[in-house]
């Protein structure tokens, strides 16, 4: 398999222990009650308002995107959604991956290497309608307006076999063989899961 | 899914910018106009229809770990199965089965790339089908939510 991707330095560093206790303890989603931070704060044995401080840096310092409702459109009406691939040469990739970007029907850009010959496509797209037609046309519109004149394929979600926020901690349901290989190498892991 | 008016707001207007005080749900009520008790019951009730997966947060990919989107050319008699398994792995957290030859297509977080290929390893041993890897390099997204249309 390919290539090795580090995630960045800055990110990982930018983290504590206590921070990396706080991810694994809301990766799973913000308790929802009255006071949710001293709830966490409790498991992770810092104070309320440490915790608040805390996810104000990860804000500010970009390791949280977003906090707020993750929303499951499928269930909200937006019946059809579709992953576009497109086949964008490599100095223009990044120009049409931030126009793409701007339409509300998007969630989702990212740059991805190619995988020849069975995959020519380098850059990807979520795109939602209500329907197939509004998606259709919502991707023509963008065609439109971006100007794309680049091989591209629409696959449409069928079924949904899972979907949740990413997991930063592996212990729970990896088999014992994978686990016995890791075991080495996870400092992060290590802090991560041992709080629980 | 028959929603009020409060739920479509609070679905809609809180998808980022989520109160970082004490007593958030209260923050939410007061700026609704109803009480916090009843933005609980809400989203308890929203959670459970599934119309939301959670109140949390979105990490910025490759920042705290690694991302991979994962496909997979599985013959329809075996996709179910192929999928479970895939989802059995919580490293795994979104599996969606799509129109393609590479029909089953999953993205994998782990905090380093080592771990990441190890459980791609793994799924092709377990499965038996080879699995075409494309880790995120560069991300022209900025998200802040996604602005649902009610129809």
């Amino acid at each position: 398999m390919k290539k090795v991707q580090q995630p960045d330095k800055d990110g990982v560093q930018l983290l504590d222990e206590q921070d990396k206790a706080l991810v694994g303890l809301i990766q799973s989603g913000l308790p929802i009650c009255s006071r949710p931070y001293q709830s966490l704060g409790e498991q992770a044995g810092i104070a309320e308002e440490e915790v608040i401080a805390r996810l104000q840096k990860m804000q500010q310092t970009g390791c949280i995107r977003r906090m707020g409702v993750i929303v499951r459109h499928r269930e909200l009406g937006y019946r059809a959604n579709a992953m576009v691939v497109w086949d964008v040469p490599d100095e223009k990739v990044s120009e049409m991956g931030r126009c793409m970007s701007q339409f509300e029907f998007i969630t989702l850009c990212y740059r991805r290497p190619r995988c020849l010959p069975d995959w020519p496509y380098n850059l990807f797209c979520m795109i939602h309608g209500h329907s197939r037609e509004e998606a259709m046309q919502n991707l023509d519109e963008m065609i439109g307006k971006c100007k794309i004149e680049y091989k591209h394929q629409v696959l449409f979600s069928r079924r949904c076999f899972k979907q949740r926020g990413a997991v930063y901690q592996p212990e729970a349901s990896i088999s014992d063989s994978v686990k016995s290989e890791l075991a080495e190498s996870f400092a992060f892991t290590k802090i991560v899961s041992g709080t629980r | 899914m028959n929603l009020t008016l409060i739920e479509k707001r609070l679905l809609n207007e809180f998808q980022h910018n989520f109160p970082l005080t004490a007593r958030p749900y209260a923050e939410i009520a007061s700026r609704l106009d109803v009480s916090e008790e009843f933005i609980i019951e809400t989203l308890d009730k929203l959670h459970k229809q599934k119309a939301i997966s959670r109140v949390g947060a979105v990490f910025t990919p490759n920042r705290i770990g690694v991302s991979t989107l994962a496909a997979m050319s599985v013959p329809e008699d075996e996709l179910e199965k192929v999928a479970d398994m895939v989802s059995g792995y919580v490293e795994v957290n979104h599996n969606y089965e799509r129109e393609h030859d590479f029909n089953l297509w999953f993205v994998l977080t782990a905090t380093d790339d080592q771990h990441l290929q190890t459980v791609l390893q793994d799924i092709e041993a377990g499965t038996g089908y080879k699995v075409m890897s494309l880790p995120l390099l560069e991300d022209y997204h900025i998200d802040l939510g996604f602005n649902l249309q009610w129809t």
